[in-house]
């Protein structure tokens, strides 16, 4: 048998039908429904006359448009509030398992799916959301589809799907004190650009990756979106089968050995070929910031903004001076000082309790800005229990930031929470396009320890002079 | 699906890459429950100034690009979010078409679905069509039987699309329909899955 990368074993087991000439006809183990993307499907089924084939592999949550503030008070929103009826009417018609908004296990669509245990390795996980991909930190292979796929994964169970190229990314050496998983990856995207890993499936391996924990493997997956790639998945190991053990609908007894021998199964074969490599020092990189409207214009946070000039060609030229002009940003100005009135820790890249934690020690006994206004949204009701339970509330809101309740919140700014225009924002979330979190946003892409140094600075900082301080 | 087999419109050109969907259709227009009505909102912040009036700077907003049917657009072409709401947008608005020398993987494949054709074409051949219309009105037909582009006035760009993608759009053809005439294979594969997978059986 040749050798085979652990996406090849993973779609292979998953093929139901292959015709030549035709796109594959794929299986799909786990399909997670929001209110945003689903409503259309649900309609389509209705219109065909169709039922939803295997309700039971299908799971649905309300996060992208849902307020953070107090869940006991209406929902002023009224077109919000009827996208989330309208998803409530759709799970009780066709039978499918909802977490509303007074659900213990709400919360972001990629959040809730792993800390419930629903995600595992070898699965296949879809959902009318891009950052599907977070779930391929397990050894998944996972990805964002249409309201169409979502219709024909709700009719189905199946999905048809053309045979991806892959990626090997591979993260040599150890990160230093004060970068991070988020760090890795906005490095990783502005290496390959926003379209550098388009039609591929990527494979992030190496010590630095092994070295991660679970949650900081899904903020690398999380944004391989970004780089646009289909998918990102890490191998599973020790710390995966450790961070399922006990999770709710993990198996257990003779199923979890079962499960266990697949799972050891998975991982890239010796001599395995990818169709690309990328290979990163992890111990060269530094704290990244994004400076620009798309999530490949990052730079280390010792760098200055770069100069539309230095562009190779007029296309080029002009995008730049597009994006430094909506950005409110000067050609050579430096990144590290630069004021911020706004901070967001939360989303489905650093909304985890790991991230929560980190951004608290950094706040610990520290007073936010007077000229910020900082918020942390718990990507879930359970990070949120759990940071309770640790006291982490306590810290942030001492500290002055606002605790808010679960949701997608200011990452695309569907609910209250907003950018004014020109507000700059120091945030935690995945995309800094224009508009995103607000008409005439500025968006600065960051880890929970930035984000929470720079709340506390009032500016940009680099997080490692700042725990070098204090 | 509606079909598609050819069109003949004047073409819009947007020059800009990275053009992401959250500028196709932005988050505030997302909050509706039906396929239709989001052409009014296609490129909202780019259209329209703060007060709301019309940005008469913007592109599209330019009289000689009213009515076009055919987007000529940047590399990279709907990056970001899969809303499927920006080929929605694209379509109620007018076009049937988008032309660019690249596009992100899960917009273009969402094209597909709604019987919006993408196509990809190097550089030099958009160079080739934005200096034919030279800032002018200009119409084009794209034929997706013979795959071709044409300006009747002697420019002839030949162009590929997957053969059963091509297929399907030609045909209007339902997918889901496709597939569950594989039923039988379906029922097939559900019979050898393991029991121990996850599933929300019981919970409600």
């Amino acid at each position: 048998m040749s050798a085979k990368t652990m996406f090849q074993k993973i779609w292979d087991a998953h093929i139901v039908r292959q015709d030549a000439g035709q796109p594959a006809i794929l299986y799909i183990d786990l399909h997670l429904v929001h209110e945003v993307t689903s409503a259309q499907a649900f309609d389509g089924l209705r219109l065909a006359g169709r039922k939803v084939r295997r309700p039971e592999l299908t799971v649905a949550t309300m996060d992208h448009n849902v307020p953070t503030t107090d869940r006991s008070l209406p929902i002023l929103d009224q077109i919000s509030k009827k996208q989330m009826d309208v998803l409530a009417a759709n799970c009780a018609e066709f039978g499918i398992e909802l977490y509303d908004l007074h659900s213990k296990r709400q919360g972001v669509v990629h959040i809730i799916g792993p800390e419930l245990g629903l995600t595992q390795p070898g699965m296949t996980i879809v959902c009318g959301d891009s950052h599907t991909s977070t779930h391929g930190a397990f050894g998944a292979l996972a990805f964002g589809i249409g309201t169409s796929e979502v219709e024909h994964v709700l009719a189905t169970q199946c999905l048809q799907q053309t045979l991806p190229r892959t990626m090997e990314v591979r993260v040599d050496g150890a990160l230093s004190p004060g970068v991070t998983a988020k760090d890795i990856i906005l490095g990783i995207i502005g290496r390959l650009g926003t379209a550098g890993a388009t039609g591929y499936v990527i494979e992030y391996t190496g010590e630095a990756i092994r070295a991660m924990s679970m949650e900081a493997r899904m903020t690398v997956c999380n944004m391989s979106i970004e780089a646009g790639a289909r998918a990102g998945m890490v191998a599973p190991d020790d710390t995966t089968f450790a961070y399922l053990d006990g999770k709710p609908h993990a198996p257990k007894g003779a199923d979890l050995e079962a499960a266990m021998d697949y799972w050891r199964s998975l991982p890239t074969d010796a001599g395995a070929a990818f169709d690309e490599l990328l290979t990163i020092d992890a111990s060269t990189l530094a704290p990244f910031v994004s400076w620009g409207t798309n999530p490949g214009q990052v730079s280390p946070i010792t760098a200055f903004v770069p100069d539309p000039d230095d562009e190779p060609t007029e296309s080029d030229r002009a995008s730049l001076v597009r994006a430094l002009d909506y950005m409110g940003l000067k050609p050579g100005a430096p990144l590290n000082g630069l004021p911020i009135e706004r901070v967001f820790i939360g989303s489905c890249t650093n909304g985890r309790l790991e991230d929560l934690r980190r951004a608290a020690r950094i706040v610990d006994g520290q007073k936010v800005a007077s000229t910020v206004k900082a918020m942390v949204v718990p990507g879930s009701w359970e990070v949120k229990r759990l940071a309770e339970q640790e006291g982490l509330d306590k810290t942030f809101l001492a500290a002055g930031f606002e605790w808010r309740e679960a949701g997608c919140s200011m990452c695309l700014g569907m609910n209250p929470d907003i950018l004014q225009p020109q507000e700059r924002c120091a945030s935690t979330s995945n995309r800094n396009f224009e508009g995103r979190q607000g008409k005439g946003g500025r968006t600065h892409l960051v880890s929970p320890e930035m984000a929470a140094a720079a709340a506390i600075a009032g500016h940009l900082v680099d997080v490692r002079e700042w725990m070098a301080k204090s | 699906m509606t079909p598609f087999t050819s069109l003949t419109a004047p073409v819009a050109f947007l020059d800009r890459a990275n053009v992401d969907t959250d500028q196709i259709i932005p988050k505030q227009f997302l909050k509706r429950v039906e396929r239709t009505g989001f052409g009014e909102f296609l490129f909202f912040d780019w259209r329209f100034n703060a007060d709301g009036t019309l940005n008469v700077d913007f592109e599209l907003n330019t009289p000689d690009m009213a009515g076009a049917g055919i987007l000529v657009a940047g590399k990279n072409f709907g990056s970001g979010s899969s809303r499927e709401h920006a080929p929605w947008a694209l379509m109620d608005y007018g076009f049937r078409v988008i032309i660019a020398p690249s596009f992100a993987d899960i917009f273009y494949n969402n094209c597909f679905k709604n019987g919006l054709l993408p196509i990809v074409l190097d550089d030099p051949s958009i160079e080739l069509l934005r200096s034919a219309a030279s800032g002018e009105r200009y119409v084009l037909t794209v034929d997706l039987q013979t795959q071709s582009i044409t300006d009747g006035k002697g420019i002839e760009i030949a162009f590929l699309v997957d053969a059963f993608r091509r297929h399907c759009l030609l045909n209007g053809l339902d997918d889901i329909g496709l597939t569950l005439e594989h039923a039988d294979d379906i029922s097939a594969y559900e019979s050898m899955r393991p029991s121990r997978m996850p599933s929300l059986a019981g919970q409600r």
